[in-house]
C-alpha cells in the first residue's frame, strides 16, 4: 500500500514528508526530479514514474506536487483518488492549500495524515469524521486551546466510521433546517475553424448543502432522468431506487457534498451556447498580421451569457499585438504569448469584438500552428443539457426544511480552433 | 498563532532548549514542546536525541498529547530499539483501556514500532484486539497483522494469527472484513504460493454482501480480491457480475476500475448469445467515458486501461471515438495516449473524422505529437483500407508544408503504405524526391532510399539519386547503409547497363571498408549471388514481398489476456506482467482468463481452473537466470540455417552451388573479384549438412515398438517465451534417444533461426545434431521436430538427478526452460545380465544400498510384466514362485554403465507389486522406481 507521502513545490524542495511504514529515503524523489526537468512543464511530468525499488504516483494542484511512494502492486488509480483527498482534505481544514499554509500548519497536516492511513491502508478520509477526530484551527479555538490547554484532538470515538450511514454524525440539530441543490454544468467541447460542432459533451454534478436536523431521508426526482447517461453517486444514494424508479433516495450527510455527477455524452446533441467569429491572418513575408474575433450568444434560451474571458496560446512568432476590443479588457504577454481577453456579459445588441494587428518576426516563414481560442463563461438559470429537478421530498422528519434548487452552466474545457 | 513559530528556534541550542522543555512541569509547555519537536521531525531534521525525554510524557491522559508522542515513537524506534522497550507497558496498558478509540490507537502505533524486541510483546495485546468486542478496534487490529507480517512473518504464522485473519471475513461489519480481505491480499503477495485468501461461493457471498456497505476503499480490496476467484460456472459469473454493476456508478474512479477489472474477467466464461452479456457491455462503456473527463493523472491510467479493453472487445467503445479527441491543452502524456485509442477505434464508418482530427493535430506545437499524429495517419491508411488514397492525400499535404520533422515521419509511414498497397500510390514518388535534401534522420533516410531502390524502373534519375546518398556512405547510420546496399543492388538488377559502376562501388564499400558485419556480410552475399546467378539473384532480392500485416502494435493475445487480469493494477499501465518488472520477482503467480464454458458443469475441475500457474509448471527446478547466463556462454548455436535477410530463400541458395559456380559467368563483362580472404568458405558445408540432416530426422518419427513414450507435456508456455510454446516428450527406439518436440508460434510475428542447447546434466544429455526448423514459423504455426540426442556431453549432477536445463534461442530472444525426463530413456538393450554374475551381484552390493517401494494398483500378471518392461530395455533374468508369489529378478543398465538389480513380487490377487532395488549409485533407485512405475501402468 502507500508507503510515504512527499510535498514538493515547484522548484522543487521537498518541504513535508510522511512516512506509514518503514522510512523511505528522500533521494528516491531524484527520480522525480529527473522527471520533473525532462518535462517542460509542470504539469506534462509524468503521474506515474517507475525507480529501481519504488514507484512514484503523483498529482500536481494549486503548484505543490503530492508524490506518493509504494513499493508493491497497488492500483495506480486508488493512490491517486487518495492524494486527491489528502488535497481536499488541506483545502477544507485550512481554506487553501499552499506551501505556506501547510507550513504553517504542519502539526495539524501531520495528525490529519496519520489519521488518513494506517500502514497505507485509508483509514479515515471523510471530512466530517477527520474533523471529528482533529478540529479544524480556527483563530478562535486557537486562542482558547493557548488559555485553557486543550488541543485540537477529539477524544470521541469517530461514531460515524462504524454507523450503516457511516457519512452522518448522529445527533445533528438546527434552528433553520434548510436544503440547498445547485445544478452545476460545465460544456467541454472542440469547434472547428468553420463553427461546426466537432465533439461536445457535458459534465455535471449537484452540489448540496444540506443542514438538517436529526435523520432525514431525502428523495429527489426530475423531470427527465433519461438525459443522464453515466451517473457517479455519493455513497449514500440508494442504487436500487435509481435503478428503478429514477430517484434519488438518500440520507445525506451533514453540510456540503457532492450528491451526484453525470454524464451527457458526445452522441447527444448538445446545445452550443456561444459562437466565435475569427478572423486570423498571418500573411507570408509580411511583419504585420491581421486579427479580429468577436463572440456571440447562440443558444441561450434566452438567458445571458456572463464572465466570458478568452484566452488563446498564440505562436511564437508573434512579437506583439496591438488590438483594440469593443468592451473589456485584454492582455497580451510577449513572452509567454499568451493572449487573455476579459470581455464581462454579452450584450446580444451590441457584440463584443477585438481587433487589431499582430507584429511578426521579421523575415520569419509564417508560423506552421494555428491558435486556438479557449472561452470561459457562465450562464445563469440554466442546465444547458434540460436537466429539471422535479421535486424533492423529506420522509422521517416532522419540521418543514427550507428547500431550494439553483442552475448554472459554465464552459468546461471549451475550444475554438481558428 | 500558526504552527510557523516551531520552526522559529533553529539555533544552536535547539535540542538542548526542547529538553529543558519538555521535563519541564508544566503540562502545557511540555505539550509546545512536544510538538516542536514533531515540527522538526516532519521537515527531515534529527531529533533522535530526545527519545528518552519524549517517551516520557507518554503517560499522560491528554489525548492529543498522547497521539504526538505515538508519531514520535513510529518515527525513531528503530533507532532506538532499547529506549522503546520503555514504552511498552505503556502500550500494553493502553490496550486495555475501557475508551476504544484509545485501544484501536495503542494497537495500531504498536504495530508501527518496527522493533523486533517490541513485536514479541505486541502478541497478546493484538490477539485480544483480534477478538474485541469493538469492530473499529477489530478492524485496526487486521491490519496490525499486515503490519506485523511485514516485519516477522514467522511470529505471525506461529501465534495464529493468520488464521483469525482469514476469520474475520466472516465477520458482522463490512468495514472488518474489508480490512481483513486487505491485510490477507497484502501478506498474499508475499507468500505466492500460499492459500490464504482461500475464495469458495460461500465466501463470495459474503465479500458481495461487504462490497455493498463498506466504504469506497474497502470495495476496491473486496473487487481486487474477487477478481482473483474464478467461478465455478457461467450462471455464479452472471451472478457475481449482476451484483458488481453497481460498483461502476460510484463516484471513486479506483472502484470503477476495480469493477470494470471484475466485469472484464468474468464476462469471458459468459456465453455471447447471453441477453445478459450484451448488456454487460452496454454498461461499460459510459463509466470509461466519464473517467475521461476527470483529473489528467486519472485519465491517463484510465486510457492505459482502456488500451487494453478496446483491444480485448473493441466493441465496448466503437461509438466513443469523439471522447478520445485531443484538447490541445491535455498534458502531453494523456495526448499521446488519446491517439493511440484513436487508431485502435478508427474504423470505416468514423475515418474521415479521424483524419480530419489528426490533420489538425500535424499542426500543433508539440514536435512528439505531432510526429504521432502523423504516423497515425500512416497506420489509419494500413488499416482501414477505402481510407487508404485520402489518407495519402492528406500526407501530401503534410509535407507540402515542409516542415522538418513532418515531412520525415511522413515518408516513413508512405513507406509502409506502399508496402501494404502496392503499385497503387507511386504517382506521389516526384512529390517525395523533392523533399530528398531536407532528409536527416536515419529512419527517414532510409524509407527514401527503400522507396527509390524499390521503384528504381519509374525514377528516371534513380542512379543519380542514390549516388547522391553514397558519398557520405561512411558517415551514414546501419540502418541507412543496410538500405542503400540493397536499393543499389536492386536498382542494378532492374537497370543493369547503367548502374555497373555503382553497385561496384557500394559493393566494395559495404564489404572492403566497412567495420559492421551485418553490412559486410550482406554485401558478400549480394556480391555472391550476382557473381554467380544473376537470375537468382532477381528472384531473391525482388522477390514478392509478404504484407505487412494491419496493426503492428498489438499486444500478443496471451499477454493481452494476462494484462485484462491486471485492469487498474502497475501492470496495466505498463503493459507488461507484473513478473516482469516486480522488485525481487517474488514467485509472482500468472493470471489468466477463465475460460468459457458451456452450461454444462463439469467442464473444469475446481483444482485446474483457479488463477493458478500453467500445468507444466515445475517451481524448483527451474534455477535463477544468473547460473544460466554462464552456460549461455558456451552456447554453441551450431551451424546457421540461412542468412537473416535471405530467410526465405534459403532452399533455393542451398541448392546452388556457391562456390563451385563459375566467377566468370558475369554480367556484361564486368569483373567482380572478391577478396580472397573474406571468402566465407564453409558457407557451402553447413547447408549441405542441414539437407542430410532433413533425411535422419524422418528416420526419427514414427512410433516403432520402443520405449514407453509419455504423451507430450508443456515445457514452455508462450506467455514466458514472447510467444513460442514448446511442448515435448523423450523417446528411446532402437537404441537412440531423442527429443520429440513441438514448436508452436503464439506470438504476432515470424520466428526464424531456432536453436537448442543443453546445459551439463547428470547423464550427459546433449543434442547429436543442431536444432533444424526448416521453414520460418509463422504466427500460429506448429511444426514437429524429433531432436536426436547423445550422452556424450559434459557431465554434471543435477537436483533431482534427472533434471534437464534447456536454452532455445531463435531470432526473438533466448529461453530456458527445465524439464525432468524420464529415466527409461537411459536404459540401454544390452542390459541383461547372465545370470551367475546377478547373483554374484546382489550379494556384492550391500544391503543398505538396498531400496525398497510399492508400486499400487497394478492388476497385470509377470508375463504381462516382464513383457511390458523388456521393450523398454529392463531385462527379466529369472523367475521364482515362492509361497504362491512370483518373484521377479531382473537387470538394467544405464547409457552411464551403472547396473540396477531388482526384484520384484508379485501377489496373485493383490494389486500392488514389490520392488526392492540394488544399485552401486543408489541414488538412482528412486528414478529407476518411477520409471518403473510409468513403463507398468501405461
Amino acid at each position: 500500500m502507500i508507503h510515504s507521502l512527499f510535498l514538493i513545490n515547484s522548484s522543487g524542495d521537498i518541504f513535508l514528508e510522511k512516512h506509514w511504514k518503514s522510512v523511505v529515503s528522500r533521494s528516491v524523489c531524484d527520480y522525480f526530479f529527473e522527471a520533473q526537468e525532462r518535462a517542460t512543464e509542470a504539469e506534462n511530468v509524468p503521474p506515474v514514474i517507475p525507480t529501481p525499488h519504488h514507484y512514484l504516483l503523483s498529482v500536481y494542484r494549486h503548484k505543490i506536487f503530492f508524490v506518493a511512494v509504494i513499493q508493491t502492486e497497488v492500483p495506480p488509480l486508488f493512490v491517486i483518488e487518495f492524494l486527491h483527498r489528502v488535497v481536499d482534505t488541506f483545502q477544507d481544514y485550512f481554506g487553501v492549500c499552499s506551501e505556506p499554509v501547510i507550513k504553517d500548519n504542519v502539526v495539524v497536516v501531520y495528525e490529519v495524515l496519520e489519521e488518513m492511513l494506517d500502514n497505507g491502508f485509508p483509514l479515515a478520509t471523510e471530512s466530517n469524521i477527520l474533523k471529528e477526530l482533529i478540529k479544524p484551527p480556527t483563530i478562535l479555538r486557537t486562542v482558547v486551546n493557548t488559555i485553557t490547554g486543550s488541543t485540537n484532538v477529539g477524544d470521541q470515538l469517530p461514531t460515524g466510521q462504524l454507523s450503516v450511514v457511516p457519512w452522518r454524525r448522529t445527533g445533528v440539530k438546527y434552528t433553520n433546517n434548510e436544503a440547498y441543490f445547485d445544478v452545476i454544468e460545465e460544456i467541454d467541447a472542440i469547434i472547428d475553424k468553420s463553427g461546426s460542432t466537432i465533439t461536445a459533451e457535458i459534465q455535471g454534478v449537484i452540489d448540496a448543502c444540506v443542514k438538517l436536523t436529526g435523520m432525514p431521508d431525502l428523495t429527489l426526482s426530475f423531470m427527465n432522468p433519461r438525459l443522464l447517461d453515466d451517473v457517479s453517486f455519493h455513497p449514500c444514494v440508494r442504487f436500487k431506487r435509481w435503478e428503478s424508479e429514477r430517484i434519488l433516495s438518500f440520507i445525506p450527510p451533514d453540510g456540503n457534498f457532492r450528491l451526484l455527477s453525470y454524464h451527457v455524452s458526445a452522441q447527444n446533441l448538445v446545445a452550443i451556447p456561444v459562437y466565435v467569429k475569427h478572423n486570423i491572418s498571418f500573411r507570408d513575408s509580411s511583419s504585420l498580421g491581421r486579427f479580429e474575433i468577436t463572440v456571440g450568444p447562440k443558444q441561450t434560451m434566452g438567458k445571458a451569457i456572463e464572465g466570458v474571458i478568452v484566452t488563446s496560446q498564440m505562436p511564437k512568432g508573434v512579437l506583439n499585438m496591438s488590438l483594440t476590443p469593443s468592451q473589456g479588457t485584454h492582455t497580451f504577454d510577449p513572452v509567454t504569448k499568451m493572449l487573455s481577453w476579459d470581455v464581462g456579459k454579452i450584450n446580444p445588441q451590441k457584440l463584443p469584438s477585438l481587433k487589431g494587428t499582430m507584429s511578426l518576426q521579421a523575415g520569419a516563414s509564417k508560423p506552421d500552428e494555428n491558435p486556438t481560442i479557449n472561452l470561459q463563461f457562465k450562464i445563469q438559470q440554466l442546465a444547458i443539457s434540460g436537466l429539471k429537478v422535479n421535486r424533492l421530498d423529506m420522509y422521517g422528519e416532522k419540521y418543514k426544511p427550507f428547500k431550494g434548487i439553483k442552475y448554472m452552466t459554465k464552459a468546461g474545457k471549451f475550444q475554438v480552433r481558428t | 498563532m500558526t504552527d510557523s513559530k516551531y520552526f522559529t528556534t533553529t539555533k544552536k541550542g535547539e535540542i538542548f532548549e526542547l529538553k529543558a522543555e519538555l521535563n519541564s512541569d508544566k503540562k502545557e509547555k511540555k505539550k509546545e514542546a512536544v510538538k516542536k519537536v514533531i515540527a522538526s521531525m516532519t521537515v527531515g531534521k534529527d531529533v533522535s536525541a530526545l527519545f528518552p525525554d519524549v517517551v516520557n510524557c507518554m503517560q499522560t491522559d491528554n489525548l492529543e498529547l498522547k497521539k504526538l508522542v505515538y508519531l514520535y515513537l513510529m518515527n525513531y524506534a528503530k533507532s532506538q530499539p532499547d529506549m522503546a522497550i520503555m514504552a511498552v507497558n505503556t502500550f500494553v496498558k493502553d490496550c486495555e483501556d475501557p475508551n476504544p478509540l484509545i485501544r484501536a490507537l495503542a494497537v495500531r502505533t504498536m504495530g508501527c514500532i518496527r522493533v523486533d524486541k517490541i513485536t514479541e510483546y505486541l502478541c497478546e495485546p493484538l490477539r485480544k484486539c483480534l477478538k474485541d468486542e469493538d469492530p473499529y478496534v477489530r478492524k485496526t487490529a487486521a491490519v496490525c497483522v499486515a503490519k506485523l507480517h511485514d516485519i516477522n512473518a514467522q511470529l505471525v504464522e506461529d501465534q495464529g494469527f493468520l488464521d483469525t485473519l482469514k476469520d474475520l471475513i466472516s465477520d458482522s461489519n463490512p468495514m472488518v472484513v474489508a480490512n481483513a480481505v486487505a491485510a490477507l491480499s497484502e501478506i498474499a503477495e508475499s507468500h505466492p504460493s500460499s492459500n490464504l485468501l482461500d475464495l469458495n461461493p460461500q465466501s463470495i457471498n459474503k465479500l458481495l454482501t461487504a462490497l455493498n456497505e463498506c466504504t469506497e476503499w474497502g470495495q476496491i480490496f473486496i473487487l481486487d480480491c474477487l477478481a482473483n476467484y474464478t467461478p465455478k460456472d457461467d450462471r455464479e459469473a452472471q451472478s457475481i457480475c449482476e451484483r458488481v454493476t453497481p460498483r461502476l456508478s460510484h463516484a471513486n474512479s479506483a472502484v470503477v476500475l476495480s469493477a470494470v477489472k471484475v466485469l472484464m474477467k468474468f464476462m469471458e466464461m459468459l456465453s455471447k448469445d447471453l441477453d445478459y452479456y450484451g448488456t454487460l457491455l452496454k454498461k461499460l462503456a459510459p463509466p470509461l467515458v466519464t473517467l475521461l473527463s476527470a483529473e489528467p493523472e486519472l485519465q491517463y491510467v484510465a486510457l492505459r486501461n482502456i488500451n487494453l479493453i478496446v483491444q480485448k472487445r473493441p466493441e465496448i467503445l466503437k461509438h466513443e471515438m469523439k471522447v478520445f479527441f485531443v484538447k490541445y491543452n491535455d498534458p502531453i502524456y494523456v495526448k499521446l495516449e488519446k491517439l493511440d485509442i484513436m487508431i485502435r477505434l478508427a474504423s470505416q464508418a468514423n475515418i474521415a473524422q479521424v483524419l480530419a482530427e489528426l490533420k489538425e493535430y500535424a499542426t500543433e506545437v508539440d514536435v512528439d505529437f505531432v510526429r504521432k499524429a502523423v504516423r497515425a495517419i500512416g497506420r489509419c491508411a494500413i488499416k482501414v483500407e477505402q481510407s487508404a488514397e485520402r489518407c495519402v492525400s492528406t500526407l501530401l499535404d503534410l509535407i507540402q508544408t515542409k516542415v522538418n520533422y513532418v515531412v520525415q515521419e511522413a515518408i516513413v509511414v508512405i513507406k509502409d503504405i506502399f508496402r501494404k498497397y502496392p503499385n497503387k500510390y507511386e504517382s506521389v514518388i516526384a512529390t517525395l524526391c523533392e523533399n530528398l535534401d531536407s532528409l536527416d534522420e536515419p529512419e527517414a533516410r532510409a524509407a527514401m532510399i527503400w522507396i527509390v531502390g524499390e521503384y528504381a524502373e519509374r525514377i528516371d534519375n534513380a542512379d543519380e539519386l542514390l549516388e547522391s546518398f553514397l558519398e557520405g556512405f561512411h558517415d551514414e547510420s546501419t540502418q541507412v547503409q543496410l538500405q542503400l546496399l540493397t536499393a543499389i543492388v536492386k536498382l542494378f538488377l532492374k537497370k543493369p547497363t547503367e548502374t555497373q559502376e555503382l553497385v561496384q562501388q557500394v559493393l566494395s564499400l559495404a564489404t572492403q571498408d566497412s567495420d559492421n558485419p551485418d553490412l559486410r556480410d550482406r554485401g558478400y552475399i549480394y556480391w555472391r549471388l550476382l557473381s554467380t546467378d544473376p537470375v537468382a539473384a532477381k528472384e531473391v532480392v525482388l522477390a514478392e514481398k509478404p504484407l505487412i500485416s494491419e496493426e503492428t502494435d498489438l499486444i500478443e493475445p496471451t499477454l493481452l489476456d494476462e494484462l485484462i487480469c491486471y485492469i487498474g493494477t502497475l501492470a496495466s499501465v505498463y503493459h507488461k506482467p507484473p513478473s516482469a518488472f516486480v522488485e525481487g520477482g517474488r514467485g509472482v503467480v500468472h493470471k489468466c482468463l477463465p475460460p468459457r464454458t458451456a452450461s454444462n458443469e463439469s467442464a473444469e475441475s475446481p483444482e485446474a481452473a483457479p488463477t493458478g500457474a500453467p500445468p507444466a509448471e515445475q517451481p524448483d527446478v527451474i534455477p535463477p537466470q544468473g547460473d544460466l547466463l554462464g552456460d549461455l556462454l558456451n552456447l554453441d548455436l551450431g551451424p546457421p540455417v540461412s542468412g537473416p535477410p535471405l530467410a526465405t530463400s534459403s532452399a533455393q541458395m542451398g541448392a546452388v552451388d556457391l562456390l563451385g559456380g563459375g566467377l566468370d559467368s558475369l554480367i556484361g563483362s564486368t569483373n567482380f573479384t572478391p577478396p580472397a580472404a573474406a571468402v566465407p568458405a564453409s558457407l557451402g558445408a553447413p547447408i549441405g549438412s542441414g539437407l542430410s540432416d532433413l533425411f535422419d530426422l524422418t528416420s526419427g518419427v514414427g512410433t516403432l515398438s520402443g520405449s514407453y513414450v509419455a504423451p507430450k507435456a508443456v515445457w514452455l508456455p508462450a506467455m514466458k517465451a514472447k510467444g513460442l510454446e514448446i511442448s515435448g516428450t523423450f523417446t528411446r527406439q532402437v537404441g537412440s534417444i531423442s527429443m520429440d518436440l513441438q514448436l508452436t508460434n503464439k506470438a504476432l510475428q515470424v520466428m526464424t533461426d531456432f536453436a537448442i542447447q543443453f546445459n551439463r546434466n547428470s547423464f550427459g544429455l546433449a543434442p547429436a545434431a543442431p536444432l533444424q526448423v526448416h521453414a520460418p514459423l509463422s504466427p500460429n504455426q506448429t511444426v514437429e521436430i524429433s531432436l536426436p540426442l547423445n550422452t556424450v556431453g559434459s557431465v554434471m549432477k543435477m537436483e533431482p538427478l534427472n533434471n534437464l536445463q534447456v536454452a532455445v534461442k531463435n531470432n526473438i530472444d533466448v529461453f530456458y526452460f527445465s524439464t525432468l525426463y524420464p529415466l527409461h530413456i537411459l536404459f540401454v538393450e544390452d542390459g541383461k545380465m547372465d545370470r551367475q554374475m546377478f547373483l554374484a551381484t546382489w550379494k556384492d552390493i550391500p544391503s543398505e544400498n538396498e531400496a525398497q517401494f510399492q508400486i499400487r494398483d497394478c492388476p497385470l500378471n509377470a508375463e504381462a510384466v516382464s513383457s511390458k518392461l523388456q521393450s523398454s530395455n529392463i531385462f527379466t533374468i529369472a523367475k521364482r514362485n515362492v509361497e504362491g508369489q512370483d518373484m521377479l529378478y531382473q537387470s538394467l543398465k544405464l547409457t552411464n554403465g551403472i547396473w540396477v538389480l531388482a526384484e520384484l513380487r508379485i501377489q496373485p490377487g493383490n494389486p500392488s507389486l514389490t520392488l526392492s532395488l540394488k544399485c552401486r549409485a543408489p541414488e538412482v533407485s528412486q528414478h529407476v522406481y518411477q520409471a518403473y512405475e510409468t513403463i507398468l501402468k501405461n
